[in-house]
C-alpha cells in the first residue's frame, strides 16, 4: 500500500518550546488515520505541518512521495476541515463550497454544479443561497466538510471535526465520516482528544505525548498493548502495574496494564489476587469497582447483572492469563 | 452588554443631558447664517432671511480655499488608504519584533497635540529648504490620517482571524487571490469607513495646517481667518454649514458601513 | 495523478516566496507606512528637538546653530513658566471636567441603551466627536458673546446679576464669557468631551453584566459596586481618554485664541513665537514640553493598559 503523507524525523519548535519532536511516521493512502492525544501534545501542529500552514524546524514530509519542503499549501492536494469551520461569511454557502474551484478558474456555471453535487453529498441539499450565518453548528460542519471536497483532495485533513458539537450529533457525525471515508476511498487524517472517537471512527490511531509519538497502531493494538503507560492510561484508563505488583500478579518484574473490563470478581480457587473493596461507580451498562491490593488501586469493570459487593468487603479477582500485558518501555 | 435591570432617573437625565450638551450648539450654526445682523451676534436674531447663501455663493474668495481643501483631503485621505492597511496587514500577519514600537509610532501624530507635528514640519521644511504647496499640506494630514485607517483595518483584521486565510489558502488560492476574494470583501466596509473618516479629519483641519499652509489658504484657515476679523458674519456661517456637512455626511456613512459589517459578523457568531 | 499543483505564473511564484520567507511579505508591508512615518514624522521631531537646542543672538537675531541649553534655561523665566502652569493646570481642570461629564453619558450608553438608542447613543458622541473642529469652536463663540444666548437666557430668568458676579471673579472672570478662562474652558470640555466618553464606554462595554450581578449577589449595594467593580475596570478607558483631552488642550491654540483672555497658553506661545517673533529655537523648545509631559503620560498610560481601549 501506498504511503500519502510520511514524517522524516520531523520537528517544529516555537522559540525553546518543541511542538513536535522528531516524528517519525506513515499514513497508508486510502486510511482513516486518527492522531490522538492531550491539548498540547503536537498533534495540531502535526495536521497543520501536513497542510503547510506550519514548516518544519527539521526533519522533511513527504506526501505521496513528494518532499513538501517547497510546497506552500495552495499547491498541496490536500485540504482542511477547520476546528472552527472557517466559512467565508459574505458568501452563500454554494459560493462558498465552489471557491476552491473559483480561484482554479473553473466557471460559474461548472463551479456551481458541482458545488450542489457536494452540498447533496453532505445531505445539505437547497442550502446554497443561505449564507453560513443562518445555518446551525452541524449545518456548518457539513458545509466546510463539502467545500473541503469539492477540490476532490488526495488527502482530507479534520482538525477536531465533531468538538464543536453535542453528543448525538457528535455520533450521528461519526458514521457519517466513517460512511464517506469508505465511499470517497480517500485518505482521512483527523485530530481528536477524545479517546472514545479515535477508537471508533480510524483504522489507525498515533497517541502523542510531549510532542512525539508514544504508539501508532490500529485501534486495537493501541487499547489492548498499550506500548507505554502513557497510553495505557489516556486511551480507556486501563490499570497500570508497577513491576512489584506485576510480578505479585503472575508477570515478569515489568510495567504492565491490565484492563478493567478484562478482570472478573472471583471468589473461588481460579482467584489470583485479593483485594478490599474500596469504591463503586455505576454506569448503568456495569459497575466500576475499585479495589486495593498491594497497595494499589485496581479498577474492575463489572458487567450489569452481575453482583457487585459492598465497600469494605473482600473479593478475589481473576484474569486470563493473556490479558496481563507487559509493556515494552516504562 | 444588556441588563434588565431600568436605569435610574437621575442617570437617564445626564446621560440625555450630555447628549443635548454635544449637540446643541451646532444649532446655533445654523440658525445664525438666516440672521439678518452681520455685525454682532446678537440672540436672538432680529430678523431672518436667505440672502447670506447667495452673498456666499458669489464671494470669489470662498471657492479656492474650498478647491484646495477638497484636493488636500483627497490626496491625503488616499495616501493613508494605502499606508493604514499596509500596516494593519503587516500588523495582523505577525507577532515581530518593534511590533509595540510601531503601534506607537502610528497612534503618536495623533496622540501628541497637533501643534507639534505643525511646529516639527515647519522646522524641517526651514532645515530642508522646501517651499509651501499642496504637498507640504498633504504630508502632514496623511500623516495623521494614518491612524484613522489603521484602526479601522486592525479591528477588522482581527476579527478576520487567521483561519479564514488559512481556509482560502488551504482551498487552493495564492496570496493576492486571497486578498482579493477573501481580505478585500472583508476589509472593504472598514476601509471605506476609515478611508472617509480621514477625508472627514483632513478636510477641517486647521491647526497642522497653519504650519504646514505657508501664504496658502484651506477652507478652515479662510474661517479661522472671519473669526478673528469678521467681515459679513453670517456668510462665515454659511461657509460652517457647508464645512459641517462635508464632514458630517463622509462620518454617517462610515457609521453605516461599519454598522452593517457588525452585524454580519455578530450573526457569524 | 500528482501530489501537488503546479505553480501557475507570478501570482502562484510569489505565494510560495513569501510562504518559505513569511518575514519578507511582513517587511514588504510595513516598509512603506514606516519609512514615512519615520521620514516625515520622527524625521520632522527630530528636527524639532535640533532646533530646541539652538538658540537665537541676542543682538542680531539669527539662529545660533550650536548646541546649548540656554534656550530650555529661558522656559523657566517666570514669564514663560506660567504659559506653562497655566495650560497644564487647564489640561488638568479640562481632564476632570470631562471624566465628570463623561461617564454618565458613557455609562448609559453601555449598560442601558439597547436597540435604536444604541444607535442613537453612538451617532450620537460620533457626530460631535468628527464634525468639523472650528464650527464647534465658532459656534462657542456665537453662544458666549457679550450679546449672544447665555447673557439673553441669564436676563431672561433674572439671573443676570448672577453672570456678572461670576465674571467679576478675578482670574477666571472678564469681560465677558468670550474673553473669560471660564470662556476657554467650557470650549475645551465640549470639544474634547466625546474624546473621554469613547474610550470609556468601549472599557465599560467589557464589564460582563455577569460581573456587576455577581457583585450584587455578594450583597455590595450600587455604590460599592460602582467603586470597587465598575470604576477600576472604567480606568482604562479613563486613561485612554485623558490622553487625547489632556494632550489636546496642551497644544491648542485656536480656541483660546477665540474665546479667551490675551494670556498665552502654549500652543500660542509656539504660534507667535515661530511666525511674527522668529525665535524658533524658543517656540520649538515650547512644543517639546508637551511632548514630554505626553510621553511620561504615555507610558503610565501603556502600563496600565490603556491602549486595549483605544
Amino acid at each position: 500500500m501506498n504511503a500519502a503523507v510520511e514524517f522524516l524525523s520531523v520537528s517544529r519548535h516555537f522559540g525553546q518550546v518543541r511542538a513536535v519532536d522528531r516524528v517519525d511516521m506513515t499514513i497508508a493512502e486510502g486510511s482513516f488515520f486518527a492522531m490522538l492525544g492531550p491539548s498540547g501534545s503536537g498533534k495540531t501542529t502535526c495536521l497543520r505541518l501536513i497542510s503547510g500552514f506550519e514548516k518544519p524546524s527539521g526533519g522533511a514530509i513527504r506526501i505521496f512521495g513528494e518532499d513538501m519542503g517547497e510546497v506552500p499549501p495552495n499547491r498541496r492536494h490536500v485540504n482542511t476541515v477547520f476546528q472552527d469551520y472557517a466559512l467565508f461569511p459574505h458568501m452563500n454557502v454554494r459560493d462558498n463550497v465552489a471557491y476552491g474551484l473559483m480561484v482554479k478558474g473553473v466557471d460559474r456555471r461548472a463551479r456551481h454544479g458541482k458545488a450542489e453535487e457536494m452540498l447533496a453529498l453532505v445531505k445539505l441539499d437547497g442550502f446554497g443561497d443561505r449564507k453560513p450565518a443562518q445555518l446551525s453548528g452541524g449545518q456548518r460542519q457539513r458545509v466546510a466538510l463539502a467545500r473541503a471536497l469539492v477540490n476532490e483532495p488526495r488527502v482530507l485533513l479534520l482538525d477536531e471535526p465533531l468538538g464543536a458539537l453535542d453528543l448525538k450529533l457528535r455520533e450521528a457525525m461519526q458514521d457519517e465520516l466513517k460512511a464517506l471515508q469508505q465511499r470517497l476511498g480517500i485518505t482521512f487524517v483527523f485530530v481528536t482528544h477524545d479517546q472514545g472517537e479515535a477508537l471508533s471512527m480510524a483504522d489507525r490511531v498515533a497517541v502523542f505525548n510531549e510532542g512525539r509519538i508514544a504508539q501508532i497502531g490500529t485501534p486495537a493494538e493501541v487499547y489492548d498493548r498499550p506500548a507505554t503507560r502513557f497510553v495505557a492510561d489516556f486511551v480507556g484508563s486501563s490499570n497500570v502495574l508497577p513491576p512489584a505488583l506485576t510480578q505479585a500478579f503472575g508477570g515478569p518484574a515489568r510495567w504492565a496494564s491490565l484492563r478493567p473490563e478484562a478482570i472478573r470478581l472471583s471468589t473461588g480457587p481460579e482467584a489470583r489476587a485479593k483485594g478490599r473493596v474500596t469504591a463503586l461507580r455505576y454506569l448503568g451498562a456495569g459497575t466500576r469497582v475499585a479495589l486495593e491490593t498491594g497497595g494499589q488501586e485496581i479498577a474492575v469493570l463489572v458487567p450489569a447483572g452481575v453482583p457487585v459487593p459492598e465497600v469494605g468487603a473482600t473479593s478475589g479477582l481473576t484474569w486470563d492469563a493473556s490479558a496481563l500485558h507487559v509493556m515494552e518501555e516504562a | 452588554m444588556h441588563s434588565d435591570a431600568r436605569p435610574p432617573l437621575g442617570l437617564t437625565l445626564a446621560a440625555i443631558g450630555g447628549l443635548l450638551f454635544l449637540h446643541l450648539p451646532i444649532v446655533l450654526i445654523f440658525l445664525y447664517a438666516f440672521t439678518t445682523e452681520d455685525r454682532s451676534y446678537q440672540f436672538p436674531p432680529p430678523d431672518l432671511t436667505t440672502k447670506w447663501f447667495g452673498v456666499a455663493w458669489n464671494r470669489a474668495d470662498i471657492w479656492p480655499p474650498l478647491y484646495l481643501s477638497l484636493r488636500v483631503a483627497a490626496i491625503s485621505s488616499g495616501l493613508a488608504l494605502v499606508l493604514g492597511t499596509l500596516c494593519a496587514a503587516a500588523m495582523a500577519r505577525a507577532r515581530f519584533f518593534g511590533r509595540d514600537t510601531v503601534s506607537l509610532l502610528v497612534v503618536l501624530p495623533i496622540a501628541l497635540p497637533g501643534i507639534i507635528t505643525g511646529m516639527s514640519l515647519r522646522s524641517a521644511f526651514a532645515i530642508a529648504d522646501i517651499p509651501f504647496s499642496t504637498w507640504t499640506i498633504v504630508l502632514g494630514h496623511a500623516t495623521f490620517c494614518i491612524v484613522i485607517v489603521y484602526n479601522n483595518a486592525v479591528a477588522r483584521f482581527r476579527r478576520l482571524g487567521s483561519s479564514m486565510l488559512e481556509a482560502s489558502a488551504d482551498l487552493g488560492a495564492n496570496s493576492f487571490q486571497t486578498f482579493r476574494h477573501v481580505i478585500l470583501p472583508n476589509l472593504g466596509s472598514a476601509l471605506l469607513a476609515g478611508g472617509m473618516l480621514a477625508f472627514a479629519l483632513s478636510f477641517d483641519e486647521v491647526i497642522v495646517t497653519t504650519f504646514t499652509a505657508g501664504q496658502q489658504s484651506t477652507l478652515p484657515i479662510w474661517m479661522l481667518n472671519e473669526l478673528v476679523r469678521p467681515r459679513q458674519r453670517p456668510v462665515t456661517n454659511v461657509v460652517a454649514i457647508v464645512v459641517f456637512m462635508a464632514t458630517f455626511l463622509p462620518i454617517l456613512a462610515a457609521y453605516y458601513l461599519t454598522r452593517g459589517g457588525e452585524e454580519t459578523a455578530g450573526g457569524g457568531k | 495523478m500528482d501530489s501537488a499543483h503546479p505553480a501557475r505564473g507570478p501570482g502562484d511564484r510569489l505565494t510560495g516566496l513569501f510562504w518559505s520567507r513569511p518575514k519578507l511579505l511582513t517587511a514588504l508591508l510595513i516598509a512603506p507606512p514606516i519609512l514615512w512615518l519615520g521620514v516625515v514624522y520622527v524625521g520632522s521631531l527630530a528636527a524639532l528637538l535640533l532646533q530646541s537646542f539652538y538658540s537665537i543672538d541676542e543682538f542680531s537675531g539669527v539662529v545660533v546653530p550650536e548646541f546649548t541649553l540656554k534656550t530650555y534655561a529661558e522656559l523657566l523665566v517666570p514669564s514663560n513658566y506660567d504659559v506653562i502652569l497655566r495650560t497644564v493646570a487647564m489640561a488638568a481642570a479640562v481632564t476632570l471636567a470631562s471624566v465628570a461629564l463623561a461617564f454618565p453619558v458613557a455609562f448609559f450608553a453601555a449598560r442601558y441603551a439597547k436597540g435604536r438608542w444604541k444607535a442613537v447613543f453612538y451617532l450620537g458622541i460620533m457626530l460631535p466627536l468628527w464634525s468639523s473642529y472650528l464650527v464647534k469652536v465658532y459656534a462657542w463663540k456665537l453662544i458666549l458673546a457679550k450679546e449672544g444666548i447665555i447673557t439673553w437666557a441669564a436676563e431672561g430668568i433674572g439671573a443676570g446679576n448672577l453672570l456678572n458676579a461670576v465674571l467679576a471673579i478675578p482670574v477666571i472672570g472678564g469681560n465677558s464669557l468670550s474673553t473669560s478662562y471660564i470662556g476657554t474652558f467650557l470650549v475645551f470640555v465640549y470639544v474634547w468631551l466625546p474624546y473621554m466618553i469613547l474610550p470609556m464606554q468601549a472599557s465599560l462595554e467589557r464589564v460582563p453584566t455577569s460581573m456587576l450581578e455577581a457583585s450584587a449577589d455578594l450583597g455590595a449595594g450600587g455604590w460599592r459596586t460602582f467603586r470597587s467593580v465598575i470604576l477600576p475596570l472604567a480606568l482604562p478607558g479613563v486613561v485612554a481618554g485623558s490622553i487625547f483631552t489632556f494632550s489636546l488642550t496642551l497644544g491648542d491654540y485656536i480656541i483660546p485664541q477665540i474665546v479667551g483672555s490675551s494670556r498665552f497658553f502654549i500652543g500660542q506661545a509656539v504660534y507667535s513665537l515661530q511666525g511674527t517673533a522668529g525665535n524658533i529655537p524658543l517656540a520649538a523648545a515650547f512644543a517639546v514640553v508637551p511632548i514630554v509631559i505626553m510621553l511620561v503620560y504615555l507610558t503610565v498610560a501603556r502600563k496600565m493598559g490603556a491602549f486595549d481601549a483605544l
